[in-house]
C-alpha cells in the first residue's frame, strides 16, 4: 500500500495549461475519485501520475518516492483504461501474462497468478479465448486481470466503465468496490459520471478547468459544496438554481426569487443560513434546493422551517421509484421530486413543500457557498 | 462486417426486369472477353508449333497442343549471346525481390509505428518528406541513383538493384502502415509500456501481428512493383545480373532469323506469372486490407 502526494503539479501542452498547479495527498488504502466535465484534465492527471505524460512543474510522490522521472513501468502501479486496451492478438491469458513475460517471472509463478486472478475474476473458462470473442463485459474483467495480476501499489482507472452498458455498468460498479475492499489498495479512479463517484469514492476530487474545486468525503461533497460548480455537479437531476435578493420581511429574512414575469416567492431562511447571509439588504445570492428538497405539500413528516407554496406544473417526468415534477419560476425550470401517487396532470395547480434545512446559498458574483 | 448478405434484398420482378438483366449480363460477358482475349491469344499461340502460327490465324485455338516453346523459353532461348532460357534471370528476380520486399516492409513498418506511437517533435514534416518520395518520377533518380551504387560499389549487381528498390519503396511502405498504426488505439501501447515492454518489444510482440491485412497489402504491393520492375532492371544491372523482365525484352529483340512468336508468348507468361500468381492467391487479403480501418471489425 502507497500513498500518493502531489505538489503543485502542473502540465502544459504547447501553450495550453491543462493542469494549473493541483496540490493532493491521497493516503494509503484510499479510493479517489477524480471527477468532472470533459475537458477538465482529469484524465491527464491521471496519465501524470501513471508516468504516461511527463509533468511540466511540481512533484508526485508515489509511497513517498518522487517518481517525476521514474518510467511508468518502475511506479508500480496498475491502470485499467476506458477502451480496455486489450491486446487484440493475444489470448486472454497472455494478455494477463504479457507484464510478467516483460519482467522475466519464471513461467510456474506465472500460472499460479493466472489461477489465483483468473478464479478471483471468474474468468477461468476465458482464458484461452481472444479479446474479439468476449463481450464488454468479459473485456472489462479480462483488463481488471491484468491490472490485478501485477499486485501493485496503486490502481489506476481510467473510466473504466463509460464503455458499458447501463445494467453491466451497475454490476462492473459494485464488483469493484467490493474488490477495493477485499485488497484494500490505493486506487484513483478517473470518471465524468457523478453516481459512480458517490458510490465507489472514500473520497471525491471534483476537477474543474486544471483545478480541483473540492477534495471531500462523498457525504461533505453532496451536502456541503464549497461553491456553485460543485453543487451542480454533484446530484441528478441536478440542484435547482435560483438566482435571487436577500430582503427583510416582517423581520424576517428571505431570499425573494422570481419576478416580474412570474409572481416572487419569498423563501424564508432558517435561522443557521440567515445568521451566515443576512444583513446585506438587496444582496445577489443564488438559492440552491435539490429536487429532493422540494416535495407536495403535507407528505412527509413536519419539520422545522419548511415553505409552502404554489405553482401551476408545467411537465410531469415519472422515473419509476419518484416522479419529477417541472414548475416555472426565476426563468428556468425547477425540479421538484414527489412520490408517483401524489403526481397531478400538468397545468394543474400544485401545493409544494421546501425543506428550508437543506437548502444552500451561493454568491451570486463570486459563486462561493455562503 | 466484411461482407454482407445481399441475397435477402426484394427484387423487382415480370419481363421487363428479366430483359434488362439479360442485357446487363450480356454487356459485362462482351466486357470480359475483350480484355481476354490478349491472354487467350498468347496462350493459344505459345501452345502452338511455329508452322501452325504461319499456317492459322492469330485468333485460331492450337490443333496439336505443344509446351516445346515453353521449354525452350525456360531453359534455352536466347537473351543476347547467352542461351540458357530465362531460368537464370528469374532467380536473379526471386533473389532481388525478395530481400526488397522483406525490408522495406519491415522498415515501413517500423516507420510508420515510430511517426504514429512515439511521436516526437517534428514527425509530421519527416513523414511528409518521406510521402513526398512517393511522387518523385523513376526517372528522376536515375543519374543520382547511378552515382551512389558506382561510390558504394554496387553498380551492376543484384545487392546494388535491392537497395534501389528498398530506397524507393520506403515511402510507399512507410505510408500504408501509418495510415494502418494511426487507427490503433494508443491506449494499447500505454498498457503495454506500463506491462514494462520497450520500443522494440512492443513492436514485435504487440504491434506487428496486430498488423497483419497491412503486412499483407505492403507486400503484395511491394512484391508486385518490384517484380514488374523494367526501368531499375535495366539501368542498374549489366548481362548476367538482369531480372527477368529485362531478359524478356532481350529474348524477343534477339533476332537469329526466323521470328519465334510461341517462345515470346511463353517467356512473356513465364515472366508475368509470380505476380499474377500473388493476385490469385492474396488478391482476397488485398482487397480485405485496404479496405481495413474503412469498417470497423
Amino acid at each position: 500500500m502507497s500513498d500518493i502526494r502531489l505538489e503543485m503539479v502542473k502540465k502544459n501542452f504547447g501553450a495550453t495549461e491543462v493542469i494549473k498547479g493541483i496540490d493532493l495527498a491521497i493516503d494509503p488504502g484510499e479510493f479517489v475519485v477524480l471527477v468532472g466535465p470533459s475537458g477538465c484534465g482529469k484524465s491527464t492527471l491521471l496519465n501524470l501520475i501513471a508516468g504516461l505524460e511527463t509533468i511540466t512543474e511540481g512533484n508526485i510522490y508515489i509511497g513517498g518516492k518522487r517518481v517525476n522521472d521514474t518510467p511508468p513501468r518502475d511506479r508500480n502501479i496498475a491502470m485499467v483504461f476506458q477502451s480496455y486496451a486489450l491486446y487484440p492478438t493475444k489470448t486472454v491469458r497472455n494478455n494477463i501474462t504479457f507484464g510478467m513475460v516483460s519482467r522475466g517471472i519464471p513461467k510456474a509463478d506465472q500460472d499460479a497468478a493466472v489461477a489465483e486472478i483468473s478464479t478471483l475474476l471468474q474468468i477461468e473458462r476465458l482464458l484461452s479465448r481472444k479479446p474479439g470473442q468476449l463481450s464488454g463485459g468479459q473485456r472489462q474483467r479480462v483488463a481488471m486481470g491484468r491490472a490485478l495480476v501485477r499486485k501493485p501499489d496503486v490502481f489506476l482507472f481510467d473510466e473504466p466503465l463509460s464503455n458499458l452498458d447501463a445494467k453491466l455498468r451497475i454490476e462492473m460498479r459494485t464488483e469493484i468496490k467490493k474488490l477495493h475492499q477485499r485488497l484494500g489498495k490505493t486506487i484513483v479512479y478517473v470518471t465524468h459520471d457523478q453516481i459512480e463517484a458517490m458510490t465507489l469514492a472514500s473520497r471525491i476530487a471534483v476537477m474543474d478547468n486544471g483545478h480541483i474545486r473540492q477534495f471531500a468525503d462523498p457525504k461533505t461533497i453532496y451536502e456541503d459544496p464549497v461553491d456553485l460548480f460543485v453543487a451542480g455537479f454533484m446530484g441528478s437531476p441536478p440542484m435547482n438554481m435560483m438566482p435571487g435578493k436577500i430582503r427583510t420581511l416582517g423581520g424576517q429574512c428571505v431570499v425573494s426569487t422570481g419576478g416580474p414575469e412570474d409572481e416572487p416567492l419569498d423563501f424564508l431562511l432558517p435561522p443557521a443560513l440567515s445568521e451566515r447571509a443576512c444583513g446585506q439588504e438587496g444582496r445577489d445570492v443564488i438559492l440552491g434546493l435539490r429536487p429532493e428538497a422540494i416535495f407536495a405539500a403535507g407528505t412527509e413528516l413536519p419539520g422545522a422551517n419548511r415553505f409552502i407554496f404554489e405553482r401551476p406544473i408545467s411537465v410531469v417526468e415519472p422515473t419509476g421509484p419518484d416522479t419529477m415534477i417541472l414548475f416555472h419560476h426565476a426563468g428556468l425550470d425547477v425540479v421538484a421530486r414527489v412520490r408517483p401517487e401524489d403526481a397531478r396532470p400538468e397545468g394543474t395547480l400544485f401545493m409544494f413543500e421546501a425543506d428550508m434545512e437543506k437548502a444552500k446559498l451561493f454568491d451570486a458574483k463570486t459563486t462561493l457557498r455562503i | 462486417m466484411s461482407r454482407n448478405n445481399l441475397g435477402g434484398i426484394v427484387q423487382q420482378k415480370g419481363t421487363r426486369h428479366l430483359m434488362m438483366r439479360t442485357l446487363l449480363f450480356l454487356t459485362l460477358g462482351v466486357f470480359c472477353l475483350y480484355y481476354l482475349i490478349p491472354l487467350i491469344v498468347m496462350i493459344a499461340t505459345s501452345l502452338k508449333s511455329l508452322e501452325e502460327i504461319r499456317a492459322g490465324s492469330l485468333l485460331s485455338l492450337p490443333q496439336d497442343v505443344t509446351f516445346d516453346a515453353w521449354a525452350k523459353a525456360w531453359s534455352s532461348a536466347c537473351v543476347g549471346v547467352r542461351c540458357d532460357g530465362l531460368k537464370p534471370f528469374f532467380w536473379n528476380s526471386v533473389a532481388m525481390v525478395v530481400p526488397a520486399v522483406t525490408i522495406s516492409t519491415i522498415l515501413g513498418a517500423l516507420n510508420g509505428y515510430a511517426l504514429t506511437k512515439w511521436r516526437f517533435p517534428g514527425a509530421d514534416i519527416i513523414f511528409a518528406l518521406i510521402l513526398f518520395g512517393a511522387f518523385i518520377p523513376f526517372q528522376v533518380i536515375l543519374l543520382p541513383m547511378a552515382r551512389t551504387l558506382g561510390v558504394l560499389g554496387l553498380a551492376g549487381t543484384i545487392p546494388g538493384l535491392v537497395l534501389v528498390h528498398v530506397i524507393y519503396g520506403l515511402a510507399f511502405t512507410t505510408l500504408f502502415f501509418r495510415n494502418f498504426f494511426i487507427g490503433v488505439s494508443s491506449g494499447i501501447i500505454q498498457a503495454a509500456q506500463i506491462d514494462g515492454a520497450g520500443f522494440f518489444g512492443i513492436f514485435f510482440r504487440i504491434v506487428l501481428p496486430m498488423s497483419l491485412p497491412a503486412v499483407v497489402v505492403t507486400v503484395i504491393w511491394q512484391y508486385t512493383q518490384i517484380c514488374n520492375d523494367f526501368l531499375f532492371g535495366i539501368a542498374f544491372t549489366v548481362g548476367d545480373s538482369n531480372p527477368v523482365t529485362v531478359a524478356l525484352n532481350n529474348v524477343v529483340n534477339t533476332s537469329t532469323g526466323v521470328k519465334e512468336y510461341n517462345v515470346d508468348m511463353a517467356a512473356a507468361i513465364i515472366a508475368a506469372l509470380p505476380t499474377l500468381a500473388v493476385y490469385v492467391i492474396a488478391g482476397a487479403y488485398f482487397v480485405r486490407g485496404l479496405s481495413a480501418g474503412a469498417v470497423k471489425g
